[in-house]
């Protein structure tokens, strides 16, 4: 009996076919996925990059919710013509702490992997209250509800645990003092030398220009951030990524 | 249909059989059978000509040696040989003379106006014409100074940021914690009587008084401001906020805190003084 002859035991079996179909997939699977989480041209590893501050974190999950990545992605591809427009190409390792990364498909507004610093605070406010106002052509819809919707961040303990628990190195003394980095990072008149400790290159300011946090806060801290971590005046790329 | 049928005899069937319909063992298209199999001579010639297969460590580096990280690398470095010249000739001369060269100021400005639609649109606006807040670049009206040498300062530097420490700083106080109850009303009324329009004449004498005590001393006696102190003039019924009641009572109570980043950190020399060439020559470059 060839193997082909008993190649129809399986072709006349439906819970066998099921069963070997999944396996075939498995196997293929695993092969195509496994080694992305050991080969070196991976992993790189780069100096800078550190978990989300706690605002920044709320700012990303206000990202998130308002759907920010629908239009904008967080990903400079390796091209020269994006290079030039935005910055350095992304590194893995800049987005090793997002869970989920940010990535995205689509661009209708520009890529955001390296818009901190790019505008001032009072930029991304007022074009978050009216992006017309600023940007006459685009098409963005307004989000000046942020700044009027103020957060204490009484869950933000949780939401760090939380990524601890999908491998963020989170400290038990960042997530702990969690709640005040939340709200010194937003005052800069707060005693805020152990968040900047905790998270280095933080940026303490009050982004939205009023008091207490607010949604607009918290995402123009995390806005700031992008891409800032990573110190490429001193970052040498390996080439054979 | 004919010539089918005969075929059929010819090549028998598969043997299998359902309900007495039988399946015929016809052969896969010639050229068919070829393009399969050459998509998988292809394919493995790929694998070994480019990165590939997972190994221990890491993957194999295919014989071609191909790395879309070197490929942009030589991409970039490319154009930065092909404009080194023009590039070097630019940060070698004074920016005062560029305009004399015809040649280099056309390079500049057709660079510059790349660089100010890639990094300054969005504030300062794609013509150019600014917003509420971020100033309009095709007028005489200067915070800092509008020749060739300030606006390079400004541009490379920014204005209160963080990032570089020789950044454009300037700080009006915020006139709600200074003045008391009524006396903003009177500024407001005397700097509006400045480019000719206050609501309220009466207010205008004790305005002016106070401006004389607070507000000279970096905008001016008369008013005409002052750009070593990036302190606007307030005649010229330029406003970068607006220059209503409302928005001059805001602007003196919290004061107004505008921030330009430093483009020395992103932009190359090169890029920089053409921009600043570019901003120049829109038509405010004094």
């Amino acid at each position: 009996m060839g193997i082909l002859d008993r190649h129809k035991i399986l072709e006349r079996n439906a819970t066998l076919l099921l069963i070997f179909s999944f396996l075939v997939v498995t196997i293929g699977g695993l092969v195509q996925i496994v080694p992305l989480f050991y080969l070196e041209n991976t992993i790189e590893e780069v100096e800078g990059v550190r978990p989300y501050s706690p605002l920044e974190l709320a700012g990303r999950d206000i990202y998130i919710r308002e759907g920010c990545y629908v239009c904008h992605s967080q990903m400079i591809r390796p091209m020269r013509d994006e290079v030039e427009r935005y910055g350095h190409y992304s590194l893995a390792a800049e987005s090793m702490y997002d869970h989920p990364f940010q990535w995205g498909s689509k661009r209708t507004g520009p890529d955001l992997a390296r818009v901190g610093g790019r505008y001032s605070d009072d930029w991304h406010l007022v074009h978050l209250r009216d992006p017309q106002a600023v940007v006459p052509e685009s098409v963005m819809p307004k989000y000046g509800f942020l700044e009027q919707t103020l957060i204490e961040g009484e869950h933000i303990k949780e939401l760090l645990a939380t990524h601890k628990l999908v491998g963020v190195p989170y400290t038990d003394e960042m997530i702990d003092l969690a709640q005040r980095d939340f709200r010194d990072q937003a005052d800069p008149d707060s005693d805020f030398d152990g968040l900047l400790e905790r998270y280095p290159g933080a940026q303490v300011r009050n982004f939205d220009g009023a008091a207490g946090v607010s949604e607009a806060d918290a995402l123009i801290a995390y806005l700031q951030m992008l891409g800032t971590l990573v110190d490429f005046s001193t970052f040498i790329a390996d080439a054979s990524r | 249909m004919s010539k089918q049928t005969e075929q059929d005899n010819d090549v028998g069937t598969t043997g299998h059989e359902w309900d007495g319909i039988e399946e015929l063992n016809n052969p896969l298209p010639r050229w068919w059978l070829w393009c399969f199999y050459l998509t998988i001579i292809w394919g493995i010639g790929y694998t070994i000509a480019y990165p590939a297969w997972p190994m221990i460590n890491k993957a194999t580096a295919g014989v071609l040696g191909y790395s879309t990280r070197a490929e942009v690398a030589e991409e970039i470095a490319a154009v930065a040989t092909a404009n080194g010249p023009i590039n070097a000739r630019l940060e070698a001369a004074e920016l005062t003379d560029v305009r004399a060269d015809a040649d280099l100021m056309q390079y500049a400005t057709s660079a510059g106006g790349a660089v100010y639609r890639t990094w300054c649109t969005q504030c300062h606006g794609s013509g150019a014409a600014g917003a509420v807040g971020f100033p309009n670049l095709l007028d005489d009206d200067w915070l800092w100074g509008g020749d060739i040498e300030n606006i390079y300062l400004t541009i490379a530097h920014g204005i209160r940021n963080e990032e570089d420490l020789d950044s454009r700083y300037s700080e009006m106080p915020a006139y709600g914690e200074i003045f008391e109850d009524g006396e903003i009303a009177s500024v407001v009324q005397y700097v509006k009587s400045l480019s000719g329009t206050p609501d309220d004449a009466t207010l205008v004498p004790a305005g002016q008084e106070l401006f004389l005590d607070n507000c000279a001393a970096c905008h001016g006696e008369n008013g005409m401001g002052d750009q070593d102190l990036g302190a606007p003039n307030l005649t010229d019924a330029i406003w970068l906020y607006g220059g209503d009641t409302d928005t001059l009572t805001e602007t003196i109570t919290y004061s107004r805190y505008g921030v330009m980043p430093p483009w020395q950190s992103r932009l190359s020399e090169a890029e920089i003084r053409a921009v600043s060439l570019y901003v120049h020559s829109r038509g405010g470059g004094q």
